[in-house]
């Protein structure tokens, strides 16, 4: 059975923004039945040039429907110059992660946003140029090369979770790992991950943040368990927090500061946060 | 929360009275069967009792039962030891709906060389045996089919293909891991000169299955190591796990009748009711005779894994045929080489019940199976009917 995250299982138990737009401002259709999954993404504009409404359908698994549902909620209010800005990771992110041999739901849900907001434009999506490297699904060239800047992956197999490329007949390694080497090449080989840049916060913004992180991605789980976690103080890059409930006596608190409070502030805040407990 | 197991083809629960059985060979006759004293000499006399419950079952005689560690071993076994037992004959007969136990070593064979023919079947599920009759060639080594598909339950007319594998002095294995404790087994009927069966499908423990060799069958061993099982299969015995299955043949040729009645009943109320309930839906093989426990069943427009992770939910196991929930990114290639649409190729579901599975049980898959369908379609992109209940 696939490990998902709890925020997967909430967004596939109860997706969000279900359903068809009328007179929609874009529309895009990625996948395809034979290939088990697809999605249909249409937004509405309001005046300001801002994603005022935001639908989806789909076809296929739960990380799927979870990934298209969690796009939806990502884009909504932001502008078209912002949503085109998403990448799968941040799909994948927003969810507390997905499965590797799952990423190419997150990647569909990047490409049905990118077609949405080309077919607004009356552009044409520049991953279906090129040429067709996976015959079995259907997978350009320039969409396994986008994946690999993008994700830094380094292997074929990576590049099948990530686009389903190579996951039918086979027949077509070969070509993925020549062009595996050919971005290794062009990009030096050093870091090529694409990052999204941080946007520098102020110090209320930041606390703000701070606070978020704690309320949405940590405190959850730890309730879960019959624990919770209060934010004491921010100093800089500092966090001081305190553990409540069954946290305060667990053995692993330590370890819970480190591998998960601290991991995910610096996954949603800032990478140089350093946490701490407050004394007791 | 109610836990109904209706996943049965994937592995069953062990019979209570298997694991009394078995616990004594724990650590009471612990003794190694091959040890001359008196510890071994108990445990050699449970490992034959073993051996003929298990040949009784299949109307055997218990010289002709190897023991192994899995139905794949057993698999593994007739094919590989039947290549090697001749030599000079190149080319195997298979089906393209074998459980992967048999097709990918016919896969792995066909790269090293061998020549390999994978029937087809029709969008039954069912094979030409015309075209079988054909496919056989003077090198031809060896014949092995399935007994019942492990997907949709389809039979196989294992008789007649013997009789045809015969007629030409071919050896004929069968893959019966899904037939066994569901429909009866006779060898001496069947005209088959390997079968396989596993434990763990019957309500025996994993780790034990058995290997059928009619007497005078040429078969190199698999495991080559001391002189168990006559040198067909070397390595000390999994005794609990094999007075276990001992135990639960013995039970599966008592729970037979009831399979083919109480368990085929449940079956049919299962079918009957959720094609009433959801439109479009068909059953997988359900004009080709079928085991007594097993439905699949297509939804068109949504994804089997979708529909698993909603009955498992509501505490239903069940299976897919999805490609999705099997980690690769293929769907099924039983319902593939069935020629079923895309359109519903990833929406199938199968659900194998056993004796275990009562009545209620089965209300209540009815009763939460609808609302899932319905969930997913109103998700679904392709859905182009209403969601209306089938007029009967």
């Amino acid at each position: 059975m696939w490990d998902y995250s709890e925020k997967v299982k909430d967004h596939f138990y109860n997706p969000r923004n279900v359903g068809t737009i009328e007179n929609p401002d874009g529309v895009g259709e990625v996948g395809s039945l034979a290939c088990g999954d697809m999605l249909k993404l249409m937004f509405k504009l309001d005046d300001r040039g801002r994603i005022a409404d935001v639908k989806f359908q789909t076809f296929g698994c739960g990380s799927a429907i979870a990934s298209a549902s969690a796009l939806t909620e990502i884009v909504k209010g932001k502008t078209l110059e912002e949503a085109s800005r998403i990448t799968n990771q941040d799909i994948a992110n927003y969810l507390g992660g997905l499965p590797e041999q799952k990423m190419h739901c997150s990647v569909m849900g990047r490409e049905a946003l990118e077609a949405a907001i080309a077919n607004h434009r009356g552009e044409k999506v520049e991953t279906e140029e090129g040429e067709i490297v996976c015959k079995c699904f259907g997978v350009t060239d320039k969409a396994i090369e986008r994946a690999i800047k993008e994700n830094g992956l380094t292997t074929v197999e990576q590049v099948t979770y990530y686009t389903k490329a190579g996951g039918g007949c086979g027949t077509c390694h070969e070509d993925i790992q020549t062009i595996i080497d050919r971005v290794i090449k062009e990009t030096g080989g050093g870091i090529w991950r694409v990052q999204p840049e941080r946007k520098k916060l102020t110090n209320i913004q930041k606390i703000k943040l701070i606070e978020e992180t704690i309320e949405n991605e940590i405190a959850p789980a730890l309730r879960k368990e019959g624990g919770d976690i209060e934010l004491i103080d921010v100093d800089g890059d500092k966090v001081v927090v305190a553990f409540r409930g069954k946290c305060s006596q667990c053995l692993l608190s330590g370890w819970t500061m480190q591998s998960f409070v601290q991991a995910k502030l610096r996954e949603f805040v800032s990478p140089e946060i350093v946490v701490e407990e407050a004394k007791k | 929360m109610r836990r109904v197991y209706a996943d049965n083809n994937a592995t069953t629960r062990v019979d209570d009275r298997v694991v009394e059985e078995m616990l004594p060979l724990f650590n009471a006759t612990y003794g190694n069967p091959s040890s001359m004293h008196t510890f071994g000499a108990e445990a050699e006399k449970k490992l034959r009792q073993a051996r003929v419950r298990v040949a009784e079952f299949i109307t055997a005689d218990p010289s002709e039962i190897v023991f192994t560690g899995c139905g794949t071993e057993s698999d593994n076994t007739a094919l590989f030891g039947t290549l090697e037992a001749y030599p000079d004959k190149k080319h195997i007969v298979t089906t393209k709906v074998e459980h992967p136990a048999v097709l990918n070593p016919c896969q792995l064979l066909a790269k090293k060389g061998y020549a390999v023919t994978f029937l087809s079947v029709d969008s039954e599920g069912m094979l030409d045996l015309d075209e079988l009759r054909d496919s056989i060639r003077d090198d031809t080594a060896i014949v092995s089919i399935m007994y019942a598909n492990n997907e949709t339950g389809v039979i196989f007319p294992i008789e007649a293909i013997g009789q045809i594998a015969r007629e030409r002095g071919i050896v004929f294995h069968v893959d019966a891991v899904q037939a066994a404790a569901k429909i009866p087994l006779d060898v001496n009927k069947l005209n088959v000169d390997l079968l396989s069966i596993s434990g763990h499908k019957i309500h025996a423990p994993k780790g034990v299955a058995a290997l059928y060799v009619h007497r005078g069958t040429k078969l190199r061993p698999l495991l080559v190591g001391g002189h168990q099982e006559k040198g067909r299969r070397g390595g000390t015995e999994s005794l609990p796990a094999i007075v276990g299955f001992g135990k639960a043949c013995e039970l599966a040729a008592e729970h037979l009748p009831e399979m083919d009645a109480r368990v085929r009943a449940m079956r049919d109320k299962l079918e009957s009711a959720l094609l009433q309930s959801i439109p479009e839906a068909h059953v997988n093989g359900g004009k080709s005779p079928r085991v007594p426990n097993t439905l699949s069943v297509r939804f068109e427009y949504v994804e089997g894994e979708s529909i698993l992770l909603l009955l498992d939910r509501d505490g239903i196991a069940a299976s897919s045929g999805s490609a999705c929930s099997s980690g690769s990114l293929e769907p099924s290639h039983v319902l593939r080489a069935m020629g079923i649409p895309y359109t519903s190729v990833h929406g199938s579901i199968r659900l194998s019940l056993s004796r275990f599975n009562s009545d209620e049980e089965v209300d209540y898959i009815l009763e939460k199976f609808p609302p899932i369908i319905s969930k997913l379609r109103e998700i679904s992109p392709f859905v182009q009917t209403t969601h209306a209940p089938k007029q009967p």
